[in-house]
């Protein structure tokens, strides 16, 4: 399911499924999308932090039309405890191997990989990123 | 508190330098704080030679450093460029049409413009002709200026060993074809890469705000921003002029520190501009790309192109230049 903004409209809130991760989308070259972005986390239940939001940043392909400040993202992960992954979606390749780790960890949110939790996912990316 | 009101550079912690480095290494870089250089006074230096630099629309450039590049010897690296010259034009290139040409070569150092002790003073090189049509004793023309330079780079200088030079920063003027002559030979000679520096909008809204703020003596031009929108079936740009009264008057209620300035206070400055406008254009300026910001102190395109109009904020805006050229190389 995609939306540009939460919260999401209450009138199908009866229809939706469960929501296993929410990937947040930031795109470089637009200051409005992260302004969207710290909107929209205010109205994120608690739990979900636990493993179960991911930033994404997109056109880092593009550097010299960059409009944000990058480590304004990163201090964004560290306050939300959500990793960043990081993303060229013009390049064919990039977009299906984002896409694969997208699916991947969308797997262990929903619980369909034995042993793993959302939660030890999350731990684990997280140490991993600070090495 | 040394550390703090030093120029600071990513990757250390004591010191860390927002501007260009911040999204050159993704993730790390604290909040940077960033010291403007007190502007030059009218005395120092002879304002003839960095009046050269003024009015002129400036091509960037960064170039790694120059190995074994002796000061002592422009007058015969002028000699031998000039050689190149013409040998390049025997081959056809480089070549105005229909115009008979002897091009002179002039390499001079330009010691006002340097920022630190460790800098080196910078280098300039003119391209000029006498059209062998015209009389004796008319005056040369330049055709063509380029102009290596470093003001605060020591975070380059620094580790760098004893053969290197240290001048990232090279400004061109003139036809690209003489650039490319001249820059191939530089590259040959001294093993060093030019590479084209282009300005990211985040880096443009850092002049902006830095410029907009500066005191300015005569009549200031508007502070001008031109957007341009992405994703139209036509290309739609957007020009935001502000008086310079208010730009600075803004400008002096976010900053807090004199001489220095944080990303919050840049952030704080651009929201402010993109709300006005929001308010009675409905437009969202944020989602748009940021391609030109013109003050009174300078004018800078993202396609890296500047034009400096100021002479006591001229090493102020060669640091920000010297800056981005260096988190290029790096």
């Amino acid at each position: 399911h995609i939306a540009t903004s939460l919260p999401l409209p209450s009138e199908r809130d009866r229809l939706r499924p469960r929501i296993d991760l929410i990937v947040f989308m930031i795109d470089i070259k637009s200051k409005c999308s992260l302004k969207n972005v710290e909107a929209s986390l205010a109205y994120v239940d608690g739990s979900f932090f636990l493993g179960k939001v991911c930033f994404l940043v997109t056109g880092v392909g593009r550097v010299n039309c960059c409009s944000i400040e990058i480590n304004a993202i990163s201090k964004l992960g560290e306050a939300y405890c959500s990793p960043v992954l990081f993303c060229e979606l013009e390049l064919e390749g990039v977009r299906l191997a984002t896409a694969q780790r997208l699916l991947r960890m969308l797997q262990i949110c929903a619980g369909l990989v034995p042993g793993f939790s959302a939660l030890s996912f999350s731990l684990l990316m997280r140490h991993s990123a600070d090495d | 508190d040394g550390a703090a009101r030093t120029l600071p550079s990513l990757g250390r912690l004591s010191r860390g330098r927002p501007f260009g480095r911040a999204y050159g290494r993704l993730g790390t870089s604290p909040s940077g704080r960033l010291v403007l250089p007190a502007p030059l006074s009218q005395e120092s230096g002879d304002p003839q030679k960095t009046a050269l630099l003024l009015r002129k629309a400036w091509t960037l450039y960064s170039v790694t450093p120059l190995y074994r590049f002796c000061r002592g010897r422009l007058r015969d690296y002028a000699r031998l460029l000039s050689a190149f010259i013409a040998a390049e034009r025997q081959k056809g290139l480089a070549v105005e049409v229909g115009v008979e040409l002897d091009i002179k070569v002039a390499l001079s150092s330009l010691p006002e413009l340097q920022g630190s002790e460790q800098d080196q003073p910078a280098v300039l090189v003119q391209l000029s002709s006498r059209s062998r049509a015209s009389p004796k004793n008319s005056e040369d023309k330049i055709l063509w200026s380029g102009c290596f330079c470093c003001v605060y780079g020591d975070d380059l200088s620094e580790n760098m060993p004893e053969d290197f030079s240290c001048l990232p920063l090279f400004l061109a003027n003139g036809a690209e074809s003489y650039m490319s002559v001249v820059g191939n030979w530089f590259q040959k000679t001294f093993d060093c890469t030019f590479r084209r520096l282009a300005i990211s909008p985040f880096n443009l809204s850092w002049m902006v705000a830095m410029w907009a703020g500066c005191k300015v003596d005569k009549a200031a031009s508007a502070v001008e921003l031109v957007f341009s929108v992405p994703r139209l079936p036509q290309p739609l740009d957007i020009s935001y002029a502000i008086h310079p009264e208010d730009a600075r008057a803004l400008w002096d209620t976010i900053q807090k520190t004199p001489g220095e300035i944080t990303q919050e206070e840049v952030d704080v400055f651009m929201d402010c501009l993109y709300s006005h406008f929001h308010r009675h254009f409905k437009i969202r300026l944020s989602a748009t790309k940021l391609v030109k910001v013109s003050t009174a102190i300078a004018s800078a395109h993202c396609d890296g192109i500047v034009k400096m109009l100021h002479s006591q904020y001229l090493s102020g805006v060669l640091m920000l230049l010297t800056e981005l050229a260096i988190s290029q190389i790096q």
